[in-house]
Formats: C-alpha cells, sequence, structure tokens
C-alpha cells in the first residue's frame, strides 16, 4: 500500500498543475484580498469580525479543498478507468480500490499543505491568528475534507469520460460555494439561503471552519450534516463506481 | 496436464449472447490461440477464464480449480486496451506491479527478457506501441506466473514489433509459462500457436493445430505456371493428385493435394515441356477459417 501511495505522489508531482493551482490560487486570494484595508477592519455584519478573521482564510481553506476533491480527484480516476489502469490492476491479487485510497490519500495531503500555508502565512503576512481551537479544527477539516471527497468519489462513479469529470465536478462546485459563502459572506446572504445553505454539504463545513477559527464551537447541525454527506456519498459511490 | 479447462461456458450481456457453449482445454507448455473475428466473443470468453467476469453458466478450472486471490497469484493477464499512467517509468510501473504478488519475478531479467533494459527510466507515454506492449506482457509476468493470458497483443502494431512481440512469445513460452493467446490475425496464430480455438459469434468452430484446420479445410493446393511447348491437359488431368485443371490464357493452373508439385513438374517435363513461372500457393488459415465459418476474418 506504502508502495501505491508513493507511487501515485510521484505521478502527482509529476503532473503538479493542479496541486500548484489548488496551492497557490487561495494563497494568493489571501494575501491578495487580505491586504486590501476594507478587509481589515471589524464589520458590524460579521459580528464584529473582520473579513480576514475568518471569512477569507476559512473561504480559502474550503476552496484548496474542494479544488482537489471535486475537480482533480474525479479527473484523475476517471482517466483511470478510461484508460484501463484499474482493470489492469483488477487483473492481479490487488484490489484497484486501494488506487483509489492512494489517490485520495495524495489529493487529501496537497489540501493539508495548502491549508498549513494559509494559516501559516495568513499569521506571517497579514497577522491573522491562528484557529483558536486548534484541534477542533483539525477534526472539522477531517469531516468536511472527508465529505467532498465523498462528493468527489461519487463524481468519479457517475461521470460518463475523463473530460466530464471535472466539468460536472464545477457544475457541483459553484453553486455550493455561492451557498458556502465564497462571494458574499453567508452573513449578508438572505435567512433562506443561510437556512438552506445549512443543509447542503460545503455550506456546514465552511461555516464550521469559520467556527473553529474563531475559538467557538461548530454547530451540531453543521456536523451531521458533514456527517450525513460522507455516509451517503460514502454507499453511493461504492455502489455507483465502475472499474472499466 | 490440462492447465484450463472450460466447459460449457455460456454469458450474456443484456441484449446479445457473447459467448454461447465454449469448451476447451489448455495443455501445460502450449501456446493456445483464441481465433475470431471482432465480436466473436474471444476477450469474454478468457475474461472468464481470467475471474474478471462470473459466467452464467459452465464451468472454468484453472490450474486444477484456483480461484480468486490464489488464481490471480498464478495467472498473468495482459487485456486489450489497457494503458499505465502517461507519467510512470518503466521500472517504477514493475516495481509497483511486483508488489502485488508474493513471489515475484526478478525485475532487471524481465526488463532484459521483454528488451526494455535501455528504457527503465522512460515515462510510459514516452515509449512507442511496441515498447509499450512488451511493458504490458512484463506486467503480465512480473507475478512469476504458471499461465499468461495475452488479448490482442499485436493489433497496432508495425510489422516488425509484431516479429518481435511474437519472437518474445516463443522465448516466453520456453521458458515454461502457458500462454493463452487471443488474436484475429491469421498470421499471428499460424505462427504462434500449437493448437487453436476458432470462435465465431459465441461458438467453437474447431479446435484443432493450424495444420490441422488448413487440412481439415480441405487441404487444396495450387500450381500455376506458363509451359514451353505445348502438351495435352489429360497428361495432368490423368494424374491422382489431380482434382482440376485449367488454362488462363498461357498460364496454367492445377489444383490438387498431397506432392502436387511433384507429380505435375514431373508429368509436364514426360510430356516435353518446361513448367516457367512455376508458382505453389497453400491453403492457408485464412481459407481454412472461411471453410469453417463461411465468414473472412477482418484483419
Amino acid at each position: 500500500m506504502n508502495k501505491m501511495i508513493l507511487t501515485e505522489a510521484k505521478l502527482f508531482l509529476r503532473e503538479p498543475g493542479g496541486p500548484i493551482f489548488a496551492i497557490l490560487l487561495p494563497l494568493a486570494l489571501l494575501l491578495g484580498l487580505g491586504s486590501i484595508p476594507g478587509f481589515q477592519t471589524a464589520d458590524p455584519a460579521l459580528g464584529g469580525q473582520r473579513v480576514i478573521d475568518t471569512q477569507l482564510p476559512g473561504m480559502m481553506v474550503l476552496l484548496s479543498v474542494v479544488t482537489m476533491a471535486l475537480t482533480a480527484l474525479p479527473g484523475t480516476l476517471v482517466a483511470y478507468r478510461e484508460s484501463g489502469v484499474l482493470r489492469r490492476m483488477s487483473t492481479t491479487p490487488v484490489r484497484p480500490v486501494r488506487l483509489l485510497v492512494a489517490q485520495v490519500v495524495n489529493n487529501v495531503a496537497v489540501a493539508v499543505v495548502a491549508t498549513v500555508l494559509l494559516i501559516g502565512l495568513g499569521n506571517l503576512v497579514l497577522g491573522v491568528a491562528v484557529p483558536r481551537s486548534l484541534l477542533a479544527f483539525a477534526g472539522v477539516f477531517l469531516l468536511g475534507s472527508a465529505s467532498m471527497f465523498g462528493l468527489g468519489l461519487l463524481i468519479a462513479a457517475v461521470a460518463p469520460s475523463a473530460k466530464a469529470a471535472p466539468g460536472i465536478g464545477s457544475l457541483l462546485m459553484f453553486p455550493l460555494l455561492f451557498m458556502a459563502g465564497m462571494w458574499v459572506p453567508r452573513e449578508f446572504l438572505p435567512d433562506l439561503a443561510q437556512r438552506i445553505g445549512d443543509f447542503l454539504p460545503m455550506a456546514p463545513f465552511a461555516q464550521a471552519l469559520r467556527d473553529t477559527w474563531a475559538g467557538h464551537a461548530p454547530q451540531p447541525l453543521h456536523l451531521a450534516v458533514m456527517a450525513a454527506t460522507v455516509l451517503v456519498t460514502g454507499v453511493l459511490s461504492a455502489r455507483l463506481f465502475r472499474w472499466e | 496436464m490440462k492447465v484450463i479447462e472450460v466447459s460449457n461456458l455460456r454469458k450474456r450481456y443484456r441484449d446479445h449472447l457473447a459467448v454461447d457453449d465454449v469448451s476447451f482445454t489448455v495443455e501445460e507448455g502450449e501456446i493456445f490461440g483464441v481465433l475470431g473475428p471482432n465480436g466473436a466473443g474471444k476477450t469474454t470468453t478468457v475474461e472468464c477464464v481470467a475471474g474478471l467476469r462470473t459466467p452464467d453458466s459452465g464451468t472454468v478450472k484453472v490450474l486444477g480449480g484456483l480461484s480468486g486471490t490464489e488464481l490471480k497469484e498464478r495467472l498473468g493477464v495482459q487485456l486489450q486496451s489497457s494503458a499505465m499512467p502517461a507519467k510512470i517509468k518503466v521500472w517504477e510501473a514493475l516495481d509497483l506491479y511486483a508488489s502485488f504478488y508474493r513471489t515475484p519475478a526478478d525485475q532487471g531479467a524481465l526488463m532484459e527478457r521483454v528488451g526494455l533494459a535501455g528504457k527503465r527510466d522512460t515515462p510510459y507515454g514516452k515509449l512507442s506501441g511496441g515498447q509499450q506492449q512488451r511493458l504490458s506482457i512484463a506486467l503480465a509476468l512480473i507475478g512469476g506466473p504458471r499461465v499468461a493470458i495475452l488479448d490482442e497483443l499485436t493489433t497496432g502494431l508495425d510489422p516488425q514489433a509484431r516479429r518481435d512481440t511474437w519472437e518474445l512469445i516463443e522465448q516466453v513460452r520456453a521458458d515454461g509459462v502457458t500462454i493463452v493467446l487471443v488474436t484475429h490475425f491469421m498470421e499471428e496464430a499460424e505462427r504462434l500457436c500449437d493448437r487453436l480455438a476458432v470462435i465465431d459469434s459465441g461458438r467453437v468452430v474447431a479446435v484443432d493445430s493450424p495444420s490441422g484446420l488448413i487440412s481439415r479445410a480441405g487441404g487444396q493446393q495450387r500450381v500455376r505456371f506458363r509451359p514451353s511447348g505445348t502438351f495435352d491437359d489429360a497428361v495432368l488431368g490423368a494424374l491422382p493428385e489431380v482434382t482440376g485443371v485449367r488454362r488462363d490464357g498461357g498460364q496454367v493452373e492445377v489444383t490438387g493435394t498431397g506432392d502436387l508439385l511433384l507429380a505435375v513438374t514431373a508429368a509436364v517435363a514426360a510430356a516435353g515441356a518446361v513448367p516457367a513461372d512455376l508458382r505453389v500457393e497453400q491453403a492457408t488459415l485464412d481459407d481454412a477459417f472461411l471453410a469453417l465459418t463461411g465468414k473472412k476474418i477482418s484483419a
């Protein structure tokens, strides 16, 4: 298993477009937008927070996770199915599901690197506080990432072609990101939109990241929605995944 | 010893019967061909043998009845159109696949064997078609299998790469690996296979050696020549080997069996003429296939 993860990691680094995008874009956005003076002043509408306190860094963590989970992972897996990589592996004593695991591990690793850089450079350059309850933040990060990668696996399961997979990912990603507050903080969305967002897979993740960043406990509803997403996408992708 | 026994295999896909009552056995150490046109059910048949598909009915017994992981440890499979990631290097692919087996073959020796030792650090995507197929064969052999199934190995290769691949397969067999070769190339089947199952529309039409199949198809030969001088066709017609004589302009065409060439040249010489531009055409596996199935295989 270690050899498979290592091999996939090497392949990953030889085609660094995806990972670089998932790391550099959120980082550039954080540092770029974060230096706008308006985002550095307390806003009563955000409960007295500054945009750079939790809204902006939380969104950027989310962006790096969903980039890997919803576009990079399904693209690779569907290409592996299309070109017969999974089929060839199914002729060996090792089950091809291990390749899926290796892929998820590598994609999560990129999101972790991105998150560490966002927290570290955000702190050093912009003075953004490190998440107050680091353990709770890490827990939310893992649960939320599991739900996003579950969604990614589901896309890989149903996408008809390697060309279509990232497209389906983006199609799903943008409305969900909107509900999660990527372009307009959730606080500024109408109540109904906020309420609906609570029950969609991405907004609870975003909100829980921001909550734990600020040192608050995440809302139980948000944790429940994330856990349910993991469960549903996990079961569905296990059922629907085609190896050839 | 029989290493593969397939009896009454049947497999239906949604709308068509892909394999319809297929039976054959493969002996240890032979190169066994599964020959048929595209869509005849060859791949489905070997996928059932490899344990990748479950037959609707019938039995498959490989190496005395292995199944699951045990089967996959002992059976190497090279499937049609299964690529590798473009950026994986030759040695990495072999190293990774070696880690899947309990007792893998020596990677260095295998690389030498398939002629990729010089391409150790070349990524899969940069290999030629022939080299990719060689790596594919190496991956099927990395587990040190007793039986290897190779599906449409030389499709899309240029003639030289195809001959090199054939040579490689003969060497692998010499190492003691039993080989099941799926192909729709007559020349390949005739050159490599000890025995062949001819499959058409999901059914086994015949199982025999290539020469056995050809003689079953009538074993007719054709001798053509341009005689210098005149002679009576009856001289040829009277020969027991000859079944027909035809003149086409200045050319004589004699069909028949047995030692046709010797009989014809001797008779023509005795009649006082010399056969010039002499040519012999043997029946080929193509003719046999046509006789057995009523179809021409499309290459």
